[in-house]
């Protein structure tokens, strides 16, 4: 029985002709998953530490009066806000990143990217003494750059982007290399590792909305470079000779998609340090729900991708009792146990 | 039967942007049938490296005694190991290097043992304990114990050369069973292995910045500190466990051997052959699971040196699979070699484990690089 590892059905990614009835309601499901963001949010700005009933939120919302408004202004608005931005931000990079690879375990968070902007703030803190938003998000973005063209080109190398073995180990290869010189910088200097340490879990809480308004420039850039490079996931997703065929110029492609991929991380990575996972799972749960055309799967990907990480931020809310448990965390176990049945799935095992 | 056909990929000429065309033919190096047939031929070979492997661990322990900070020379250091020397020279040798040089020869034995057992049993370079969880299993318990052990330093330090080696054990074993078990799927395959360790490795991280996270900033060094990897501060308590395990783990390892090279032939053939399949398996992973943890439990988890250890002693005995021997004897050199390195030679004192990390890393890419399809036969 021969296999092949990078027999990774290209029909779990373009989608399965038998599911065509998807075509029709995808309208709908664009329109229910807007509707489920929105009641997300609104559980996230009703459950915390204290539960506040959601006509209580909605008065406070529109009233400054209220007393529960300097809560759900104070507290609440931001934390739900920054998390639809870094759920939306992940889930287009991530279905990006799984159409240009043809990998699906691709993850902006995962696979040395977040190793190599966690690095660069790393050097921030550590040379510069500084943790602003601004200077993150610059330093987030050079790391992360760096990582991923180094960790794509060493993939490229050797067998290709679209098997997942070795991109899984030279993302886990230069992620190593990455935690070690971070570690060293972070055992040399206390400081360092005092906010290091908070930084690296990826979290929401204790995250201001000072500085957002520069993650969010990014974040506009990122998506008009994602919208720019839809019609070439389509076409990269029959393969490489089928989109040089069809007249698709492979390096604008593929600098594009780069573009796209690590602005939107940059800006998610800068707002509430690395979270993996959530460019995995969401471009999956997508896919199952609109196919595999990209006009439809990044922006419900990215809607997913929301929903996601604020569903992650209130359970972590929830079950940490007065110590809240990070939404990174949370993810973690959550992506993981995707992960898993990912390459658990029939079409894995041909790996 | 899985595992046996998924070690051959076919190769997938432009797939990816920047694939090959087809592989490439080797150079004249003895094809892994030739092994088998003249099997006999290179025990001689592996006999010379394990030896040569002897004397250069023992020149590296004896070099690592000598670096650092206060000046010895080689006479004086084997005139006090065997008896004399200035009360000075024997608190330095005796107290200070010796349990860390003899901590660092265990420690890379064990781990360069239990690469090349993992490596062997899944057929596979990169199955290695640090890809397939095992490691940040028993980092992860380690720094639980460090953590939740209650804060007081003084506590922490009772419980820690006590329970932190349970503990890890523990972790490590856990997360080997967990692995092992989703990867099968009516046998394993040693990339689905790769692939689900690598998810482990990945939340178990996560797992283990939040405890650190959420430590006091004392013990969250104390634990930043020793999830590095690195030999100071090490003493002869931390010392026994490895020494317990490797004595206990290598004959039992070394009883296997004839096992693993007939299960190199495939699950069908060595199952003919009589090899009891499951038990040999388990027997293997037993025995790299507990190396590992005993290595990881005395000096944090030291990377790459499971990984890169028996393929150098591989490639020097030039034999078809990474002999254990040599294998374990490599790792200790590297350990020891790359500590007294840091001591001796860089300025500051750089944690051994950065420098196997930093050395390890390329090498790994490397491999990935240079290898398009070539992986499994390695």
């Amino acid at each position: 029985m021969p296999i092949s590892p990078t027999a990774l059905a290209p029909t779990a990614l373009t989608g399965d002709p038998r599911r065509r009835s998807t075509h029709a309601r995808r309208p709908l499901v664009l329109l229910a998953l807007g509707i489920g963001v929105l009641a997300t949010a609104l559980v996230s700005l009703m459950l915390g530490s204290n539960l506040i009933s959601a006509t209580a939120v909605l008065a406070g919302l529109f009233d400054p009066a209220q007393d529960v408004a300097s809560v759900v202004w104070g507290s609440r608005v931001p934390r739900t806000v920054l998390g639809l931005l870094v759920g939306v931000c992940l889930g287009v990079a991530g279905a990006m990143m799984q159409g240009q690879t043809r990998n699906p375990l691709a993850d902006p968070g995962l696979f040395g990217v977040s190793a190599g902007a966690s690095f660069a703030v790393v050097i921030g803190v550590y040379v510069l003494g500084t943790s602003s938003v601004l200077t993150t998000l610059w330093l987030a973005l050079a790391g992360a750059t760096v990582a991923s063209v180094v960790v794509f080109s060493v993939a490229a190398l050797g067998r290709g982007l679209s098997s997942p073995v070795p991109l899984a180990i030279a993302g886990a290869a230069v992620s190593s290399l990455l935690v070690a010189l971070t570690s060293f910088l972070v055992l040399s200097d206390e400081t360092t590792l005092a906010a290091y340490r908070i930084w690296v879990v990826g979290s929401l809480s204790g995250r201001s909305l000072a500085g957002v308004d520069a993650a969010l420039l990014f974040a506009g850039v990122g998506m008009v470079f994602a919208a720019a490079n839809i019609r070439s996931l389509n076409n990269l997703a029959l393969g490489t000779e089928l989109a040089h065929g069809l007249g698709e110029n492979l390096l604008r492609a593929r600098l594009v998609g780069l573009a796209g991929i690590t602005l939107l991380t940059a800006s998610a990575v800068a707002i509430s340090g690395p979270i993996g996972f959530v460019g995995l799972t969401a471009p999956h749960i997508a896919r199952r729900l609109v196919g595999g055309d990209h006009h439809w799967l990044l922006p419900a990907s990215g809607l997913v991708g929301a929903v996601v990480l604020l569903v992650c931020d209130v359970i972590g809310r929830l079950i940490g009792g007065n110590a809240e448990v990070s939404v990174g965390v949370v993810l973690t176990v959550v992506g993981g146990i995707v992960f898993i049945a990912i390459v658990r799935r029939g079409k894995m095992a041909t790996l | 039967m899985t595992a046996t056909t998924a070690n051959q990929p076919a190769p997938q000429p432009g797939n990816g942007p920047g694939s090959r065309p087809g592989p490439r033919p080797r150079r004249a190096e003895p094809s892994r049938d030739g092994h088998r047939f003249f099997g006999r031929q290179w025990q001689g070979r592996v006999v010379v490296v394990t030896a040569v492997c002897l004397l250069l661990a023992i020149a590296a322990a004896l070099f690592g005694i000598v670096a650092g900070s206060s000046s010895l020379t080689v006479p004086d250091v084997v005139r006090t190991l065997v008896g004399g020397g200035t009360r000075a020279e024997r608190l330095i040798v005796l107290d200070l290097r010796l349990p860390r040089v003899t901590a660092g020869l265990l420690v890379g034995a064990a781990l360069g043992l239990a690469g090349a057992l993992t490596q062997t049993f899944a057929r596979n370079p990169l199955a290695t304990p640090d890809i397939i969880g095992v490691t940040s299993g028993a980092s992860l318990g380690a720094v639980s114990a460090i953590v939740l052990a209650g804060g007081g330093y003084s506590v922490a330090a009772g419980l820690l050369s006590l329970g932190l080696p349970l503990v890890a054990t523990l972790g490590a074993l856990v997360t080997a069973a967990a692995v092992y078990g989703l990867s099968w799927r009516g046998g394993v395959d040693s990339y689905r292995l790769i692939l689900i360790g690598i998810g482990a490795t990945a939340t178990l991280t996560g797992i283990t910045s939040y405890l650190i996270a959420k430590a006091q900033i004392t013990d969250a060094a104390a634990a930043a500190q020793w999830l590095v990897g690195s030999l100071s501060g090490i003493s002869w308590a931390s010392v026994w466990p490895v020494l317990i395990v490797l004595v206990v783990v290598t004959p039992i390892a070394l009883l296997q051997s004839t096992n693993l090279e007939v299960s190199q032939l495939g699950d069908d053939v060595s199952t003919g052959l009589g090899v009891a399949l499951q038990r040999h398996r388990l027997i293997v992973i037993l025995c790299a699971v507990l190396l590992t943890a005993a290595a990881v439990s005395a000096s944090g988890p030291i990377e790459f040196v499971a990984f890169v250890a028996p393929q150098i002693a591989r490639r020097v005995a030039r034999s078809g699979r990474p002999p254990l021997l040599a294998s374990a004897l490599v790792g200790a050199i590297i350990v020891v070699g790359g500590d007294a390195l840091a001591r001796g030679v860089l300025p500051g004192e750089i944690p051994v484990g950065i420098i196997t990390a930093v050395v390890g890393a390329p090498y790994l890419i490397r491999l990935l690089t240079r290898r398009n399809t070539k992986e499994s036969t390695l």
